[in-house]
């Protein structure tokens, strides 16, 4: 085997590595844990672009679809397997730009508004690469635990009274999440007798009819664990809160957590209720269809609603779930293709947007209108902050360039052209109107869908409109607030690779055509992992 | 034996569904706690309810017909162990919020 092979558990040792060797020193060598944090970050992102092409090369060969690692060499399905196809080195890339980002902005003040923020920020790295690579739904459990257990501690970072109200109700309703995933998957345990991913998209179509109704039971409850991380209405009421509550660059991180959810419901309805499923075909699509819907909707009186700007990004959040959500629901190849499109996009906007919200607030705290509830948010702490540790340069004309990125998060977030936000959905409406039959009339629920995206577009547009005006046109009196070149630099990086995302459109676009299509056929994705294809498991079981 | 469990699971969950509804923060950790056992013990009876037989191989009796599933018990201390570790999380959140607001109610205030 050559280092290539084992290329795919980097992701998840690396910052297992990092986060205990940040342990070894205490928080008066702060900088030694940034340098660690961020060696360990680049090297993650490097690591990810490599996984992604060679999840691409694979393919390219017709040979093999996917590059699976058996855990201790035991075989797929007794033993944990890590599986990478183009879907999980996107997500897993996806993360690993969050993550540096984030982890630049930290660097000029967040850092040290308490302990442990390095060590965790890499646990919750770890946490969210184990989600994307595992190939068994038990170890999903405990990476999805790793994952919470760090983002409890960071969404505390900072204390205060808001942000630990708003952690206790967060950790409340996952804990009681995380029975249900366990209560799920041990129903399908209990039913296929396998955990293995790939295995039971194998077994589920000879599950017995008396069964099914069990197995069914059972995935709808492990679905409803997903889908309160992905925030679907009306599973989402923790979110908007907790996500205005939590400190700038971890608000940032958090953006990919309601994506893994989604994430995880695109595979498992693809794998295990796909085209081959016999019986179980197509099992809850309409309720993620009607789910998706209500979620835009209930997201899109939310934008229109909110009185703060942290509030906005946290429903602007909920419309991207929804519509991520309603577009799997439609379980057809050529929306899924634009569907990953959107969710790369929307996730690397709603980044730059949580971390831009907080250098808008700090513009408000020096103006005049204080909310008290930002107040609150900061608590004294970050009063002595602003004596001792301030990193970097401040950068001149500050309301101009704030301006010119909250203009841009804006145009990217309701999707207006020529951004990636246009691209993205103009790909998932057109795919959901070709795929129909010509002669056939459009059924009402891709209307809906059309007309939800369309007004949750236009509803951003003026929320952010009105926020901007009263933000940015308005007096300022007094200085305006300092920012330094370290916080906006993340927020800009992150709206270029957006716009990098527009004119690569064409590749970028493709890409993710093949990482449907993969998704859409999962014989491939089986065979890799068990050495067998459904068909072939039907005629040895018949 | 099944009956018994059965009940066992259900009054578990029942009482930790209930109590997580609750205002206070200690019930819903009580709460949690319950609910959590139920689930530990659902995971358990998900390999079969099997009397006097053993989990781990002999080599020299192959039949799996001897044995219990060794499975949901491997499941079920993993999930205790990460169920022990956020009860134990969480009860730091509940000390830190009574000490910030005074108040026990979920909410931070009297409603």
């Amino acid at each position: 085997m050559s280092f290539l092979d084992h290329l795919i558990i980097m992701p998840i040792l690396l910052p297992l590595g990092a986060a205990a060797l940040t342990l070894l020193f205490d928080d008066t060598r702060r900088e030694i844990k940034a340098g660690i944090n961020f060696a360990a970050t680049i090297l993650l992102v490097a690591v990810a672009i490599a996984l992604l092409m060679q999840t691409d090369a694979v393919t390219r060969e017709g040979t093999e679809l996917t590059v699976t690692y058996q855990l201790g060499n035991w075989p797929a399905p007794f033993g944990i397997v890590l599986v990478a196809d183009r879907l999980s080195a996107i997500m897993v890339l996806l993360a690993g730009i969050l993550g540096i980002n984030a982890l630049i902005y930290s660097m000029a003040r967040w850092q040290a508004a308490g302990p442990h923020f390095h060590m965790l920020f890499q646990m919750l790295l770890m946490g969210l690469n184990g989600a994307f690579l595992t190939g068994d739904l038990f170890n999903l459990f405990v990476f999805f635990e790793v994952m919470l257990a760090a983002s409890y501690g960071l969404l505390l970072h900072g204390s205060g009274v808001l942000r630990v109200r708003a952690g206790l109700h967060y950790i409340a309703i996952n804990l009681a999440a995380s029975s249900l995933f366990l209560i799920g998957v041990s129903l399908i345990y209990g039913v296929t007798g396998t955990l293995n991913m790939a295995d039971l998209a194998l077994r589920i179509p000879h599950v017995p009819a008396n069964d099914l109704g069990l197995l069914h039971a059972g995935a709808a409850i492990l679905g409803i664990a997903f889908l309160v991380k992905a925030g679907m209405w009306p599973l989402n009421f923790w979110l908007p809160t907790t996500y205005a509550a939590a400190s700038a660059p971890v608000a940032g991180l958090f953006a990919i957590m309601t994506k893994v959810g989604v994430y995880i419901v695109l595979r498992l309805t693809l794998l295990l209720f796909g085209e081959h499923a016999g019986a179980s075909f197509g099992f809850g699509q309409t309720f993620l269809m009607i789910g998706g819907l209500a979620t835009i909707a209930f997201g899109t009186v939310g934008v229109l609603a909110s009185q703060s700007t942290g509030r906005l990004a946290g429903y602007s959040v909920l419309v991207s779930s929804g519509t991520l959500l309603a577009a799997i629901g439609m379980g057809d190849r050529a929306v899924t293709g634009g569907l990953l499109f959107y969710l790369v996009s929307s996730t690397l906007t709603i980044s730059a947007f949580l971390m831009l919200v907080e250098l808008i607030e700090r513009a408000r705290v020096a103006g005049a209108d204080v909310l008290a509830v930002t107040m609150e948010a900061y608590g004294e702490d970050d009063e002595e902050l602003e004596h001792e540790e301030e990193v970097g340069v401040v950068i001149p004309s500050t309301m101009a360039i704030l301006g010119v990125c909250f203009a841009l998060c804006g145009l990217l977030l309701s999707g207006v052209p020529p951004f990636s936000g246009f691209i993205s959905k103009f790909a998932m409406l057109s795919a959901v109107l070709q795929s129909e039959d010509a002669a056939s009339p459009i059924p009402a629920s891709t209307w809906w869908l059309i007309g939800l995206l369309i007004i949750s577009g236009l509803a951003s547009l003026i929320a952010m409109t009105r926020t901007g005006i009263a933000t940015f046109w308005a007096t300022l009196e007094g200085q305006t607030p300092s920012v330094r070149v370290i916080e906006i630099a993340p927020i800009a990086i992150l709206i270029a690779l957006c716009l990098g995302l527009t004119v690569a459109g064409g590749p970028v676009l493709r890409f993710m055509d093949l990482a449907a299509d993969a998704l859409h056929t999962p014989t491939d994705y089986i065979e890799d992992i068990i050495g067998t294809t459904p068909a072939a498991h039907a005629g040895g079981a018949s | 034996m099944e009956l018994v469990l059965a009940i066992g699971i259900g009054v578990l969950a029942g009482s930790g569904v209930f109590l997580l509804l609750r205002p206070r923060t200690f019930q819903v950790i009580i709460g949690l706690s319950l609910l959590s056992y139920a689930v530990n013990l659902f995971i358990f009876s998900m390999g079969r309810i099997r009397l006097n037989a053993a989990p781990v191989l002999d080599p020299a009796a192959n039949d799996p017909a001897l044995y219990t599933d060794p499975v949901p018990q491997a499941l079920v201390l993993t999930a205790i162990v990460i169920g022990f570790a956020m009860t134990a999380l969480f009860l730091v959140v509940l000390l830190a919020s009574r000490g910030f607001t005074g108040t026990d109610h979920v909410d931070g205030r009297e409603r």
